[in-house]
């Protein structure tokens, strides 16, 4: 009873979302402001409908209801709580109800914030949004109904693929889906601003902190992907260019650029159809990275199995959503000129320069993921696109952007004048470049030129973002939470790119073939194998190795690589035994039994890669600290004070 | 023409000049880099052309895979139930490797018609099936897919 009350929860937040998307768009337009009030009751209702059906969903995992399809494929009478819950997300149905309910909540979260939002302005808003969950609710409930019903039910479930029984998965997915949902709430702030046909002077400032919020959890998401799959899929490896992976990435860099031109917006009124047009691309994005993921079209180690009707389905809805918006652009954006003018060297054309590099390499990167599926379409042989071609067009796209970048957050708006910042440039790029060298020189060894080039542009990076917020503390003059967040969140980047550097340049890496008490030599370090175990864990039978790793004679640690052997699907999963010493990562994983009492492991010494998690949470933590500052709450305080939002914060 | 506007003109120019040598630069990076992908049919219609390097998607054929005691060297099948091809590998295979289950391999293929892989992927769903390969299928095989 309870899975059919689910479905029914579905086709009423159908209904609603429809009823959101029709008040909160023909309200405004025919001026008729009992729809435009009506607006709100919608989303509210829309939000109850669909965690409603989240949370039977849940229940019917939790408690077993193998008599529901989903959970039958996806559970498993042994399977722990925790991991019952995350299956929830562990394939596609789930997954697309995941992603419904989180554009419900940012939905939800901007009918509470908006308040203080012109009426008119804050419905269309929310009609948009709702536009959007009507698609996904239709798309649902037509091709992937998560409450079909087993009859007769299952004695027991096919049991979680066992590469996603990992905490690591049981977080990754909701967070990342977080980040790609919230940039729909900038398109649709985007699509509310065109539809009126004028852009409010406040409009940057209301988009800026969802758009930030968005950037920060795609930035999580992003990386604890690559964090799961350095140690749970890839034997090591943390980024493949895969097209599932670069479906985050391209939404990531669009969104990066507009942060950036809404600063601009916000500042100086500028680059606005600019900045309309980032947002719907944004969002189109991250549509067009869950048709490559869902439909199965492109060959990926993270696709789902492949279903074209689900793949006609989610063309057809992203071609009436980029179409329908690209459309209203070119309607409409031609009302938002703006007139003001700036120099060559003023930082408005820096971020100019920062928004052109970030969509070239969005754009290189889309080229390179869609290149097979125009290859395939166009002739007889497929194509193949990796590593090969990505790192090197990337990397052309990303050199120009990170040496702008320590030059640009000196220049001043509207005029050129970087003279005075010119000697602290010099001089932060001298120091950098001596300890990029001494760095590579003195502790690494080799003479290895592109190391010393990433150090280098990392540590100058770091060096000049905090020249200006030393020099406002030491003129005791105040820093607020944005320049702060701005700072952290450079040096975040800054940081990654030094981990990258020196995990690309420094890794080294071995397949190896053990008995017990024999021993490989991989950088600097021995590994020797002790012995291998047999164990039980509540839904798996494990092989565990115990290895030794020392250097030159020292013992360093024990690590304890594993291979679970699932019962029910019956698939390996292996979990490597990983040692972080200073930021170094000493890795190694335990491979297949190779008869005559050896195993096969594939060793790795990754310096530095500790780094490259740390930098991208420091740029997730800075957009947090941006999104504290102090405008956003003044302009929410005068809301609820009842003043209409006219506050203005501090403009630096 | 105003200061302002040859200012902008200059502006534009240089985004132009910027974007298409970022362009061309990706057009060629793209040309050297692009690996083709095939399937055993493919390879014995002779589509490979010299020692050029591929991905080459199929099954792992059943009751195919040997391996010398003790040594990381593996042998085994990959098939599109029409077409065979030996592959040859060194090294740790990935989890979901196993007889029945599509996997992809790039290397390059020997004189001797056995493909040397030096890199071997297989996919994380079990539902998956390489491209192309799905419609040619037996039925039992394709049966698993329908779920």
């Amino acid at each position: 009873m309870l899975p059919e009350l689910g479905h029914f929860a579905l086709v009423l937040a159908l209904v609603l979302a429809g009823l959101q998307a029709f008040f909160g768009i023909a309200g405004p337009a025919l001026g008729r402001d009992r729809w435009v009030a009506a607006t709100t009751s919608a989303v509210a209702g829309q939000f109850v409908m669909v965690a409603t059906a989240v949370g039977i969903l849940v229940y019917a995992f939790v408690n077993f209801d193998f008599s529901v399809l989903y959970v039958a494929e996806n559970s498993n009478s042994a399977l722990p709580l925790m991991y019952r819950i995350a299956a929830l997300w562990g394939a596609h149905e789930g997954s697309l109800l995941l992603w419904i309910f989180l554009l419900a909540v940012w939905t939800l979260a901007v009918a509470i914030v908006s308040r203080n939002l012109p009426e008119r302005f804050a419905a269309r808003v929310l009609g948009v949004l709702g536009v959007l969950s009507f698609g996904f609710l239709l798309f649902t409930l037509a091709t992937s109904d998560p409450f079909r019903r087993l009859i007769p039910a299952a004695a027991d479930g096919h049991d979680l693929n066992p590469l996603l029984q990992d905490p690591g998965l049981a977080v990754h997915p909701p967070i990342l889906y977080t980040g790609y949902v919230g940039l729909a709430v900038a398109f649709s702030f985007a699509c509310a601003a065109m539809l009126e046909g004028r852009m409010d002077p406040n409009w940057a400032r209301w988009t800026r902190p969802w758009t930030t919020a968005a950037w920060a959890f795609l930035t999580c998401g992003i990386t604890l992907g690559s964090w799961w799959s350095y140690y749970t899929l890839g034997w090591g490896g943390y980024w493949e260019w895969d097209p599932v992976e670069n479906a985050s990435f391209m939404p990531w860099l669009v969104a990066t650029a507009l942060i950036h031109s809404l600063a601009v917006t916000e500042k100086r009124g500028l680059f606005k159809s600019w900045t309309l047009l980032l947002a719907i691309l944004g969002f189109s994005l991250s549509l067009l990275g869950t048709f490559l993921v869902r439909s199965g079209v492109l060959v990926s180690v993270h696709s789902f199995a492949a279903d074209p009707s689900r793949g006609r389905f989610i063309l057809a809805f992203l071609g009436i959503v980029i179409g329908g918006a690209l459309a209203l652009y070119a309607w409409r954006a031609p009302l938002l000129k703006s007139n003001a003018g700036f120099d060559l060297l003023s930082r408005e054309s820096f971020l100019l320069f920062n928004n052109i590099l970030l969509v070239v390499a969005a754009a290189t990167v889309l080229g390179g993921t869609l290149a097979p599926l125009i290859g395939d379409t166009m002739g007889q042989t497929s194509l193949s696109v990796g590593p090969p071609y990505f790192r090197p067009t990337f990397l052309l796209a990303m050199v120009p952007l990170l040496l702008l970048l320590s030059v640009g957050i000196h220049a001043a708006w509207k005029r050129g004048r970087l003279e005075v910042a010119v000697k602290p440039l010099v001089v932060t790029l001298a120091v950098a470049g001596i300890l990029g060298a001494a760095t590579v020189f003195g502790f690494y060894g080799g003479r290895h030129a592109l190391a010393i080039t990433g150090f280098t542009i990392g540590g100058w990076i770091i060096l000049s973002s905090l020249l200006d917020p030393i020099d406002r503390l030491r003129r005791h003059l105040s820093l607020s939470r944005a320049v702060l967040g701005m700072t952290l969140a450079h040096i975040g980047l800054a940081v990654a790119v030094i981990a990258l550097t020196g995990v690309e340049s420094y890794t080294s890496e071995r397949d190896i073939a053990l008995g017990r008490g024999e021993s490989a030599h991989v950088g600097d370090y021995d590994f020797r194998l002790m012995g291998t175990q047999e164990l039980e864990g509540p839904n798996y039978s494990a092989t565990r190795a115990t290895v030794d790793v020392s250097r030159a004679g020292r013992m360093i640690t024990t690590l304890y690589p594993e291979v679970r052997q699932f019962w029910v699907q019956q698939q390996t999963r292996k979990i490597a035994g990983i040692y972080n010493l200073h930021g170094t990562d000493l890795f190694i994983a335990l491979g297949d039994n190779l008869g005559a009492g050896r195993w096969s492991l594939r060793a790795q010494i990754r310096p530095l890669i500790t780094l490259l998690w740390l930098g991208p949470l420091f740029m997730a933590l800075g957009g947090a600290l941006a999104l504290s500052d102090r405008r956003y709450r003044l302009e929410r305080a005068a809301a609820r004070a009842g003043v209409a939002g006219t506050a203005h914060g501090e403009a630096q | 023409m105003t200061p302002q506007r040859r200012k902008r003109l200059y502006l534009v120019l240089g985004i132009v000049v910027g974007v298409g040598a970022a362009a061309a630069l990706a057009l060629s990076a793209f040309r050297q880099n692009v690996t083709f992908y095939f399937i055993p049919t493919q390879v014995a219609a002779g589509a490979v052309h010299g020692d050029q390097s591929f991905r080459l998607g199929g099954m792992v054929s059943k009751g195919s895979v040997q391996r010398a005691a003790g040594s990381l060297q593996v042998r085994f099948v990959l098939t599109d139930f029409k077409h065979d091809v030996p592959v040859t590998y060194t090294g740790v295979l990935p989890d979901l490797f196993r007889e029945g289950q599509g996997v992809i391999a790039h290397g390059h293929l020997g004189a001797n018609g056995v493909f040397d892989a030096d890199e071997v992927l297989a996919k994380h769903d079990e539902k998956y099936m390489p491209p192309k390969i799905a419609g040619t299928a037996p039925p039992t095989a394709a049966m698993q897919g329908g779920g």
